[in-house]
Formats: structure tokens, sequence, C-alpha cells
């Protein structure tokens, strides 16, 4: 008993001695910290960018805290997997820097949870940053009921990258313009490699965003009645979703998405010819194609419905952002100024090979003379947005592509698929229907 | 002079008890704050429609009663993650413990050599990361490259394609799950064995016993304490399904391996429906908690 009296008393002293440390600790934290202010007179603001972005973009700081001496800039990089569910969690938590970078696909979530300010304060006054310096479609997808919320950093699009040799093989010497074409050349190279487990294309069902592109240059309205229903059993919309299931149910792609774990090395093989991607795999091609095969490869921009309509693709990329609670949004809307600058966004694409949202930079001869990027170019200026609300992305990853898949394999019929992803959609839009009859 | 005794004895055991609470205060007020909270807080969080739109302002935020309760039950593919998650439960769940007997009864055997070897063996799957051990599965089951197939090819087996086929693709996460988790239930029935007396195997030897009859009517009844616990904690983890198949499968081909914890983190921190999500952790948490008691009467009465 009185061991335990002396064993408390001990545990009081302590915790005692430990509160005043703490006490005299936290003191001497606060001062310095304002010593600090006051001496320096420079405000820091903290920048976060995505994967290698954000590893490469440092370089180019010391150039901007140089023209900027009032400014320190503190990058951080966040790596991409789960990138959306850190920067969301930031936002609860109220972490989030003064400006960062943002999937442009996910801007209208971050506006929808105010966690981004809108720049109209900020634009009007710009020099360095104006709408007609870019990509119409790229730069729509920032704006929300027409008010800007992020500035388009660098940007890709997906376009086709093909095998030369073998469409030269089936009788093609231009890649195809219309999808009839794009058809009969499938069905001839996998015709050719008769007794082979050989395919023409590879549409993997788990990327949403051949489905959607086709079903936009199909002129689908894929969400109805203000982005509140799915549409996706619209007449559109099916008819490039039955176009696309040809594929898979006339064996001209591989079904299952384990079949290719490696994209290049499968493309090297001429596993399949055709495969429909972004510009972040220009360089992994290029690694996988050498020797003979060096030559024997090409991007071409998409092939439209028929001959009258240009064929559309994505409007994809990231955008710069600031947080709605930034301090210093001034000072964090020059550093975006400064990396929307076109000698800037060169030498960030000489960095990691990010294609340039300004205009104005594709006159680089490093740009204008690569062959690769001409498929590129004339493809940004035929680029829609996505529908701009939160669920989007459930919409596509969770729903869209459940169904693609189901459909692919034969269990349900294209119309019962469609039938019930809208059922599904339908469902999760709900909250976005009752918030909007509220708002009325 | 008798009840005074009993009086001061007493009186020692209560000052005790305060002492006790005393001391496990900062235990218990750490499990308070990090642990009931949090619960009652997911409890609450079920019976709202808490979204991202609630996330960035509180005034969307619906109070929904039970609904998310009859969504679920309502829900096609709640229903296909659990029909997945019992098949696991079900099937990899003896198979594992089988194995591990079997591996603890080869190791603890006199005749084997080298046993520390064996031991680490066994073990080192259990200590490696998940991810790395995915990436080495996939291309065993690789259908053109794989080994697996490569070797099945040898008896005239057409080459399958273990994860991309909706029939195969549990049978393959179960055979990765076992090789990667059974040494863990090793050791403990390693340690089990170890326990049993030397004694009553020498009296079974002289009995005329045979190797059989010493393993079921000695080993196993010996062993029953640790089975309970290892079953039980194998199939309280097995419910937990999630790293597996979402490193290896995602929950395809046709979501024939997607798992309840795995729907409830694609609808809680994928898609930000937290109110949904605490509704699945809870409807899992009811499956375990009954599992659980079902196991230890059946065992109880058994014995």
């Amino acid at each position: 008993m009185i061991l335990a009296m002396k064993l408390v008393w001990f545990e009081i002293k302590f915790s005692y001695l430990k509160e005043k440390l703490f006490l005299l600790i936290s003191t001497l934290i606060l001062i310095l910290s304002l010593s600090c202010n006051e001496s320096g007179k420079e405000t820091v603001i903290d920048f976060w960018g995505l994967g290698s972005e954000g590893e490469f973009v440092k370089q180019l700081i010391p150039r901007f805290e140089a023209q900027n001496p009032s400014i320190k800039v503190k990058v951080q990089m966040a790596p991409w997997t789960a990138a959306q569910e850190k920067l969301i969690s930031a936002f609860a938590s109220d972490n989030l820097p003064d400006v960062f970078q943002l999937g442009n696909t996910w801007v209208p979530q971050f506006a929808q949870l105010e966690a981004i300010t809108e720049l109209s304060s900020q634009l009007p006054e710009s020099k360095i940053i104006k709408k007609e310096n870019y990509f119409e479609g790229i730069w729509d997808t920032n704006v929300l009921d027409s008010l800007v919320y992020g500035i388009p950093w660098y940007i890709d699009t997906r376009v086709m990258f093909y095998r030369k040799d073998v469409f030269e093989k089936a009788g093609f010497s231009s890649p195809p313009k219309t999808w009839d074409e794009l058809y009969q050349l499938s069905k001839k190279i996998k015709a050719s490699h008769k007794g082979e487990e050989k395919y023409a294309i590879f549409i993997a069902t788990n990327e949403w965003a051949n489905f959607i592109i086709f079903g936009l240059q199909n002129g689908a309205e894929i969400l109805k009645d203000n982005n509140t229903y799915g549409n996706f059993n619209g007449e559109k919309f099916t008819e490039a979703f039955s176009y696309l299931t040809k594929y898979y149910r006339e064996n001209l792609t591989p079904l299952g998405v384990s079949q290719v774990t490696n994209v290049y090395q499968a493309f090297a093989e001429e596993y399949f010819s055709i495969y429909i991607s972004g510009p972040w795999n220009i360089s992994e091609f290029k690694k996988w194609m050498t020797g003979d095969l060096q030559d024997k490869w090409m991007t071409a921009a998409l092939p439209g419905p028929n001959e009258n309509i240009k064929g559309i693709s994505l409007a994809g990329g990231s955008s710069l952002v600031i947080s709605q609670r930034s301090k210093y949004k001034n000072e964090a809307w020059k550093l975006i100024e400064y990396l929307s600058k076109p000698e800037t966004q060169i030498d960030f694409y000489h960095l990691v090979n990010d294609l340039p949202a300004v205009k104005e930079a594709w006159k680089d001869t490093s740009l204008s003379n690569n062959p690769y990027m001409k498929a590129f170019y004339e493809q940004f200026n035929y680029v829609v947005a996505t529908p701009k609300i939160p669920e989007w992305e459930q919409i596509v990853f969770s729903k869209l592509q459940q169904y693609v898949e189901l459909a692919a394999r034969n269990v349900l019929s294209v119309k019962e698929a469609l039938q019930k992803l809208d059922d599904d959609v339908n469902v999760i839009l709900e909250k976005r229907r009752w918030m909007l009859s509220r708002n009325k | 002079m008798r009840e005074n005794k009993v009086q001061i004895e007493r009186k020692d055991f209560s000052s005790g008890i305060s002492a006790a609470y005393f001391f496990l205060a900062p235990a218990l007020i750490s499990i308070f704050i990090f642990f009931f909270i949090p619960v009652i807080a997911a409890f609450i969080i079920s019976f709202t429609d808490f979204d991202i739109y609630s996330l960035g302002n509180y005034n969307n935020l619906r109070f929904v009663g039970l609904k998310n309760y009859s969504d679920l039950l309502n829900n096609e593919l709640f229903w296909i993650s659990l029909k997945n998650t019992f098949y696991f439960v079900i099937v990899a769940s003896p198979l594992s413990i089988s194995v591990s007997l079997g591996a603890a009864l080869i190791l603890n055997s006199k005749l084997v050599k080298l046993k520390g070897i064996f031991r680490l063996a066994y073990f080192i799957p259990v200590v490696t990361t998940l991810v790395a051990v995915a990436i080495v599965w996939r291309f065993i089951y690789h259908p053109r490259f794989g080994i697996l197939n490569y070797l099945l090819s040898f008896a005239g087996i057409n080459p399958i394609d273990w994860l991309g086929d909706p029939f195969w693709a549990m049978p393959s996460i179960i055979l990765m799950s076992i090789w990667k988790n059974f040494g863990y239930n090793m050791i403990i029935f390693i340690a089990g064995l170890q326990n049993i007396p030397e004694h009553l195997y020498e009296a079974a030897v002289l009995e005329g016993a045979s190797g059989w009859q010493q393993f079921k009517k000695i080993t196993l009844p010996m062993l029953a304490p640790t089975t309970v616990f290892i079953s039980i904690i194998t199939m309280i983890g097995n419910f937990q399904l999630f790293a597996e198949p979402y490193v290896m499968t995602q929950g395809g081909p046709l979501n024939k391996t997607l798992s309840v914890v795995q729907y409830m983190y694609q609808e809680g921190f994928r898609w930000w429906n937290m109110g949904y999500s605490a509704s699945i952790a809870f409807v899992l948490f009811i499956i375990i908690f009954i599992g659980t008691m079902l196991q230890l009467r059946i065992q109880k009465q058994t014995a």
C-alpha cells in the first residue's frame, strides 16, 4: 500500500515536471517561430506535386525564388497511388497546401468540396495566363458554371498506337479514319494470325476511357437532365457500346486483362497491333521497340464514327489549383503564372516528358520535330471533358467497367448491361438530385 | 474476532481495486478515445448518408435511419461479395489449418533433420510483404508464361487463365493465401505439440498403439485448445479477406474475388460513401461475431 502511494506520488511529481517542461518548450518554439517571421519577411508557400511531377518540379523552383525573393516555395511530392484519397483526407484535416496539382477530372470534386478557390479575382488581370493560350477542350475541364477553378499545367489525351508493319501487311498504308475501317482492318489482322493466339487490338475491360471516348464520338449525352440521371441506355451510347463489344465477341481483342501483364512486350510481340493510350506510354514503347522494331510503330489521331465526324478523345492532364483556405493566394498565383510561362513549360517537358498545356510551347523543336507528337497535337484540338460531377469516377470505375466486363464476356446482352448500368448510376446520383432540388 | 478479520480483508480488497483502476486508467482512457469513440462514431455514421458532399458542408448530411442497411441487403454486389467471402472462409480455413498441422507434425517429428532451416523456410512467406509475394504469384499464374501452366502441360492439361477465369480466380487466391499464411499457425501448432507430455506416447507404444491411433487418441485431444484458438483466429482473419484479392485481381474477374472488406474499402475510401461503408462494417462485425460464437459452442459440445 505504501509502495503504491509512493509510486502515485512519484507519478504526480513526474507529470507535474513534464507539464512544466512542455510549457517551456512550447513557449520557446513560439518565440522562435515569431522571430523567424519577423526577420525574414518572406512568405513560405506549400506546393504539392504528384509522382514524378512533384519530384522534378523542384528543379524549376530556384529560378522562381530568384525572380521573387520574397517568396519561398516548399515542394512536397505525394505519390500518384491513392493521391486523391490523400488530398481529400488532407482537406478534411485542414492540411491542404497553398498550391497543388490536381488531375483535371478531379477538379469538380474539389470545387464541390469548397477545397479550391475559383480564380476570377486573379485571372482577368494576368498577362501570362489567358484562355486563348490553351486548347479549348483542356481549358474547359477546369470550368464549372462558367467559373475557372484551375490552370492546365500539362496535358494528355488518348490516341492510337499502332504497328506500321502489321498495317502495311494488311494493306493499310495509312491508319484507319473511320470506325468501319478500324473494324475491317482488325478483322484482316486477326485473319493474318491464323492459328496463333494473337489479336488485332487491345481494348482492356478495365479501361473505361475507351468506352466513353467512343460514346462521345458518336455524340452520346452520357448523363442527362443536368447530369442527374444516367443515359447509357440512350441510342447513341448503345450504338458505340455494341460496336466495341463486337471486338470481344469476334475475338479481335483479348478478353481477360491478366493475359497482358506487359502491354509493351505484347505490342512488340504483335500479340496485338493497336492500342489506344496516352503520351505517358511513349517512352515505354520506345524502350521496348528496339532494333528492327524501332521504326515499326507510330501514333495516329483516333478514327471517327464516319468520314464527316472527326474522332474526339478525352481532355486529360493535370491542373494547378489554389486552396480556398490559403492565406497566400497572390503568391500562389505568381507560382502558377511562373509554371505557365512557355519557357518553363518547355523545361518541364524536358524534365518529365509531360506535354505542355500552353500552345506556344509546342513550337519548340523538341516537340514539333518529334514524329510521335504530331498525332497528339492534332488530337488536342478535338478533345472534350467528361461530365463534371464529383460522382464521375465512381460511375466509370466501379459501374461502367463492371458492366463492360459482363457484356464483353456475354454474361449480359448489351441492352441488359446498359439498362442495369443506368439503374446503378441513378442510385449514385440520388444525392445530387436531392441537393439540386433543395437549392431551387 | 472472526468477523473483524473478514472486514479487514474486505477493506484491503476494495482499496486494492481502486488502486488497480488508477493504474489501469491510462490504458482504459486511450482505449476509450482511440477505440470506443471511433466505433460509436462509425455506428452513428452508418445511419446517415455521410459522403463527399457532406465532407465539404455538414448541411448536406441527411439522417437516413436504416436505409443504408436495407440498401445493403438489396444490393446484388454485397451478396456477391458475401458469397465470395464465405467461399473463402469455408474452403480456405480448414485447408489452411490442416496444412499448418501437417507441417507442424512433420517438423516436430524426431526423424526430420535440419528442423531450423525448414521452420524458417515455412515461416518466410508470413513475414514477406504481400505485394512482393503477389508479383511472384502473378508470374506463376500467368496464362502464357507461368510455371504452373508449364508444369501442367506435361500432364497434358491445356493452359488455364488462373486469375482471369471466373471459376479459377478464387481457388488461385486461396492457394496463394494458404501458402502465404500457413507458417504462422504452424509455429503455434509446434508450440502446442511440444507441450504434450512424452510419457503419453511412451505409454501408448507400450500398449501397442499404431501411429494413427496415437495421433487420434493423444495428439488431437491434447491439441484441442490450440486448435480452437487457431480456428477462431483463422476464421476471423479470413472473413477480413482484403489484401490478397486487392493486389492480385482487384476483385475481378466478374467480381468473383470481391470480398466484403474490399467492397467496404471501395465504397468508403474510393467513393467516400462513408455512411454506407460503415453499415457494411457493422454487418461484417455481426457475421464474425455469430461465427465465433457458433465455433465456440460446437467445440465445447464436442469436447
